[in-house]
């Protein structure tokens, strides 16, 4: 469980996050969720230590990251796996090579056939078995995606972050991208935050989400809460979006979010 | 001013908190020293044969006093080669060829977010990423600094011949003549000081890259830019303190 404490950081005079408090529980997707600007993207930082909070307190399973000892926030940080925005691999490396590079630096007692054999089943996980000698510049968004996930988890990790994981995708790539993200993290009962804006993603795999608004929490529930929440600024948010709006329509005239997934071509 | 200064020691010193494993850090220094040593040796060898040879025939054509020896062309090549042309003129081609490629790789590192996944999976970036290109340049600057001493004397040694301004004999007279074997201690020391501030100067424009490519493109120009007037300055500072 990683519990994020009154967390406000500012960049010079503009304060970008205030006062944030919120828990990710363990084992489940937690989406944060909001509109551009709000300081999901600075929060995610924080939260893995690329920035530093001005004020307030992160704790990841009862261990607290912000202002402890160099060695303990190392410890932490080895546990976390990151999914970029742009994916980040490593230009100079092959996707075999990108997904052992945290292997080979971080557990250096695993022997070269160990490494191959993690390495080989990570890509098989993601569905990239064959890809292994491909370099980043040969593969498509979605491909990069899958490598980024497989780097992430190739360390047995315990947090997976997710940098809005959608963006650039089509969106049955995006689909994809999102039901292999729910299914390892509830496979392997990983801590998973994904920073998104995407309402299909919280449809499909929200279990747990929190709504940012101009830099504070306004809401969290479930995903079979969000479109009855009452707070106007997510209501606004939600129902900006005319698929939302039908999918609203249908669950009150009787029909369920459920039976829309199920049925994708049905005319709404 | 000060403050970059500042944050300048700051980057250096991060450099050594956090160190990754001897080994790792060993493999990437002789990467590095391979990919600055051997991609530079073809402009190095170009620029240091042709400075020689223009070297040798200006001094011919302005030494025109039949007291003075020819031998003296020789001496002249040898002295200017040593103790200035090689380190220096080498070091500059280096900052615009060696500094962009580090300024612009770290610079592209960064926007692309692969030193905000190096940090997070709890490597020293700075650690992992500059400082094996600081110790491969100073391992390859002083290597290339001695091939374009050969090269510079060998490129006055075939002007001179060639063009007929004096006899084989003449050359390595005045190149052999009063030879003082500290000067190229003092052009190695210059190349080791040289090679510190191009890597390290570049090292840090890159790594602080913000924004985009255009960015990239801006702090690959300052890199050079503020390499070339490292280098002069210091070339001044160890002509005065060591000579």
């Amino acid at each position: 469980m990683i519990e994020i404490h009154n967390v406000h950081k500012s960049f010079g005079d503009a304060p970008i996050l205030k006062g944030v408090t919120c828990t990710f529980e363990t084992g489940k997707c937690n989406l944060v969720l909001g509109g551009s600007g709000t300081g999901k993207s600075v929060l995610l930082k924080c939260i893995v230590g690329l920035l530093k909070p001005d004020i307030g307190s992160i704790t990841f399973d009862g261990t607290v990251f912000t202002n402890n000892k160099i060695e303990i926030r190392q410890e932490i940080r080895k546990q976390i796996g990151m999914l970029f925005q742009a994916s980040a691999l490593f230009d100079s490396m092959n996707v075999f090579e990108n997904v052992e590079f945290p292997l080979r630096m971080l557990t250096p007692d695993m022997s070269k056939g160990e490494r191959r054999d993690r390495v080989e089943f990570c890509l098989k996980r993601v569905g990239l078995e064959a890809a292994g000698n491909k370099m980043p510049s040969e593969l498509s968004g979605g491909m990069k995606k899958r490598v980024g996930i497989a780097r992430a988890i190739a360390p047995n990790c315990t947090y997976l972050f997710c940098d809005e994981p959608n963006s650039g995708l089509d969106p049955l790539t995006s689909i994809k991208i999102d039901e292999l993200i729910y299914e390892i993290t509830h496979e392997y009962g990983i801590t998973t935050v994904i920073i998104t804006h995407d309402m299909n993603s919280v449809v499909e795999i929200g279990d747990h989400i929190v709504y940012l608004h101009k830099g504070q929490k306004l809401w969290d529930g479930t995903k079979d809460e969000i479109l009855n929440a009452q707070v106007p600024e997510l209501k606004e948010f939600i129902f900006s979006s005319s698929l939302v709006r039908a999918a609203k329509r249908i669950e009150m005239e009787g029909g369920s979010l459920e039976e829309i997934r199920q049925e994708p071509s049905k005319d709404i | 001013m000060v403050k970059v200064f500042g944050q300048f020691l700051l980057f250096l010193q991060s450099m050594f908190i956090r160190s990754e494993r001897v080994k790792v850090l060993w493999n990437r220094t002789l990467d590095e020293a391979v990919l600055i040593g051997i991609d530079s040796v073809f402009i190095v060898s170009i620029v240091s044969a042709f400075i020689g040879a223009v070297t040798c025939v200006q001094i011919a054509y302005n030494l025109t006093n039949p007291l003075i020896p020819k031998s003296t062309i020789g001496y002249m090549v040898r002295e200017m080669t040593i103790l200035e042309l090689a380190p220096t003129i080498t070091s500059i081609v280096l900052a615009g060829k060696v500094g962009s490629s580090i300024a612009g790789g770290l610079g592209t590192m960064r926007i692309t977010e692969q030193i905000d996944a190096l940090e997070v999976m709890g490597i020293n970036a700075s650690n992992y990423l500059v400082l094996p290109r600081i110790l491969g340049a100073i391992i390859t600057f002083p290597l290339l600094v001695i091939l374009a001493m050969v090269l510079s004397i060998l490129g006055g040694y075939l002007a001179g011949t060639l063009s007929g301004a004096m006899t084989a004999q003449e050359y390595v007279e005045g190149i052999r003549d009063t030879f003082i074997p500290y000067n190229i201690a003092f052009a190695l020391i210059k190349s080791v000081v040289f090679a510190f501030l191009v890597s390290a100067i570049s090292a840090y424009r890159g790594f602080y890259t913000e924004g985009g490519a255009l960015e990239v493109g801006a702090s690959s120009t300052t890199a050079v830019t503020h390499s070339i007037i490292a280098i002069l300055l210091a070339d001044y500072v160890l002509a005065q303190t060591l000579l």
